[in-house]
């Protein structure tokens, strides 16, 4: 094309537009943040650049009369098993900027998904089934170190008991869900405010991510828990107090062993505010903690965190899924964590080399089933609890995920959809056309946070109405029953090996 | 008596609420044939207002007020309040001197220079909701009880 170079010729998407039915309303031509649509007023219609669609669909979704379509781009280069077109095109654009390739949200390459080969036991004959709606059905969570045993008094005089033994503080979640940490400045305050409210609501829990709490959330404290990554953005004691727990970030599943950078034309005052950063200026978080090279090192962080609180929050410590998960997480339980928070490969991230984020780390299933069996072999399984993230895309998902040992789940790709995402996977251009990763205040408004809201606890009590039928089907009555036992679950389609490190036996046997 | 709210946080400038609007009064009612077939294509009663290149916008339209200085300018007895308190425009009566359209402080009525009409509100009488308030893809105008500021 005039003025594109040959790679920008080779367009993902194709812009279908019915002339029959297109009412030159010019809406699509207001809400596409790239550019594509023009109205040419001379000839009174419209045109469009091929080459600058993202296939985010939000002009098809807000289109009048359903006149544009977005399609793949079926021209195609020679059929080739070896090249495909992604690794073809990245080639192109490398060619053309000399830089590493940008990415975001999880890892999309065709790893297999160990959900699809997982299947849930019911009850027939020898065992009732409970209907959840006639009968009570319970999905609080408590996330917490619990005790090596339980000291019960009676009172002498009413005969009442009492539990002797003192309790670590304890997360109380009335559905197994989080709202996973995605900071602030990465998603705009529209969403965070949505989040908070929707946690308050659900009587459930969001996590800030790295970026600090704004002043206008420090209210939903008894639903936030607040994180401290490597480049400790608006952390004071004010803020280590102001949720119920603290969460210290060693690794996202998107990207293990990388740093994060929020570029400096994403710092706005109030963003500038709640990271405690100078305004326009890039907020970096290094790869690594710096005061942390060791276990013994993240001890220290760990109880300097809980004495600047006086031991009143739980810690959780997040750590991406890799190769030696088991024996780092055995590690981070015995420097003192409350929760383990592991992120599978498919978690998201705003922005991630694509290189790292399609190739580095390991499935969540494996990672979660290798960690609760390394946990209960070494018989300090009650001392953390283990939150899970990357890869849950239903309740059916989810409640697999507490059958291979998981106490409660992180959602963040889940959460994103639900506040009207479509998963284009251009959240570090900062032009996110749905107005979620985006701090552009005309695209920012496009998330009205009352109606996200109420989105995020639809689709959570969704899931939840949904885990309780499952349960029900089990003739279970708690998710308490179901947390990690294997037995619930089969397997069809895997290798010997694979039952063998996710603790399951084959369907049939 | 229920009226249209515009949140001005919500609104994202897409002027989909215009285009529910030509399209409920129309003789029609479909866009398609609004736009693009019919002869006389009805003037939108609500107008997007945008400032700052869209960063700050919100929709306006009549706020059925109270006590209605439009129907006080009116000179023609054209302009009346229904017994709900719905400020309505009897077209066959108005002989378009423009006089509502300067009296009103919210700019909420129009000009139709084709008709020599005024164009204003009606809140939909066929339709339980504002065609608006149901055009809002982010709820950016609500439709409830509520004074008219």
């Amino acid at each position: 094309m005039l003025y594109k170079s040959v790679n920008e010729s080779f367009n993902e998407f194709i812009v279908e537009r019915k002339d029959t039915t297109c009412i030159r309303c010019k809406v699509c031509v207001r809400q596409c943040a790239y550019d594509v649509h023009r109205y040419i007023e001379s000839e009174d219609c419209l045109t469009e650049d091929h080459t600058l669609c993202i296939g985010c669909r939000r002009c098809s979704a807000l289109c009048p009369t359903g006149a544009i379509s977005i399609h793949l781009n079926q021209e195609a280069f020679k059929k080739n098993e070896s090249w495909s077109t992604a690794h073809i095109r990245n080639v192109y654009a490398q060619a053309d900027s000399g830089g590493i390739l940008l990415a975001a949200m999880g890892n999309p390459a065709k790893y297999p998904i160990y959900w699809d080969h997982l299947l849930l036991d019911a009850s027939q004959v020898t065992n009732p089934s409970i209907d959840p709606l006639r009968e009570p059905m319970e999905l609080r969570t408590y996330l917490g170190k619990k005790p090596d045993n339980i000291e019960v008094v009676y009172d002498k005089t009413t005969g009442k008991p009492s539990l002797k033994t003192k309790l670590t503080p304890q997360l109380k979640l009335e559905y197994p869900f989080i709202f996973s940490a995605m900071s602030y400045g990465a998603l705009n305050l529209n969403c965070h405010r949505a989040m908070a409210a929707a946690a308050e609501e659900l009587g459930t829990i969001y996590n800030t991510g790295e970026g600090g709490l704004h002043k206008d959330l420090y209210r939903y404290g008894k639903n936030v828990i607040v994180q401290v990554a490597s480049g400790r953005f608006g952390v004071s004691e004010q803020y280590l107090n102001a949720g119920v727990g603290i969460e210290i970030k060693i690794g996202q599943g998107a990207k293990p062993g990388i740093g994060g950078h929020l570029p400096g034309e994403k710092v706005d005052d109030q963003i500038s505010e709640t990271r405690m950063i100078p305004f326009g200026s890039d907020a970096i978080s290094p790869a690594p903690h710096h005061d942390i090279y060791s276990i013994e090192d993240l001890r220290q962080l760990i109880y300097a965190l809980k004495e600047a609180t006086n031991y009143t929050k739980p810690v959780s410590v997040k750590i991406a899924a890799v190769h030696h998960i088991a024996a780092i997480a055995s590690g981070v339980a015995r420097a003192g964590a409350d929760i383990i928070t592991i992120d599978g490969f498919r978690g998201g991230t705003g922005a991630a080399p694509q290189v790292i984020r399609d190739n580095v780390g390991i499935p969540m299933e494996l990672a979660l089933a290798a960690v609760d069996s390394r946990l209960r072999d070494e018989g300090i399984r009650n001392q953390v609890s283990i939150v899970v993230g990357g890869g849950v895309r239903s309740s059916g998902d989810a409640i697999k995920a507490i059958a291979l040992g998981a106490d409660a789940i992180n959602m963040g790709t889940s959460t994103l959809l639900a506040m009207g995402c479509t998963l284009c996977q251009r959240c570090y251009t900062g032009k996110c056309p749905w107005g979620i990763t985006t701090n552009n205040p005309y695209l920012a408004k496009r998330v009205n946070p009352e109606l996200a809201a109420e989105k995020l606890v639809n689709l959570v009590h969704a899931w939840g109405h949904e885990m309780k039928e499952i349960l029900g089907g089990m003739g279970l009555n708690a998710l308490e029953s179901l947390r990690g036992n294997r037995y619930k679950l089969r397997a069809v389609g895997l290798s010997e090996k694979d039952m063998y490190l996710l603790g399951v036996m084959p369907a049939g046997e | 008596m229920k009226r249209i709210y515009s949140i001005e946080d919500a609104c994202i400038g897409c002027h989909l609420c215009e285009i529910g609007c030509i399209t409920e009064h129309s003789l029609s009612k479909d866009p398609v044939k609004a736009f693009m077939h019919e002869k006389e294509r009805p003037i939108s009663r609500c107008t997007v207002e945008e400032l700052n290149g869209g960063i700050t916008s919100l929709s306006t339209t009549c706020r059925h007020c109270d006590e209605p200085d439009c129907l006080q300018a009116c000179i023609s007895g054209a302009i009346q309040k229904d017994s709900e308190g719905v400020v309505r425009l009897d077209r066959e009566q108005c002989v378009g001197c423009w006089s509502c359209v300067m009296a009103c402080p919210y700019g909420a009525i129009q000009r139709n220079l084709a008709s020599k009409k005024a164009n204003k509100c009606d809140l939909c009488p066929d339709r339980e909701t504002p065609a608006c308030v149901d055009a809002c893809p982010n709820r950016a105008l609500v439709y409830r009880e509520g004074s008219q500021k």
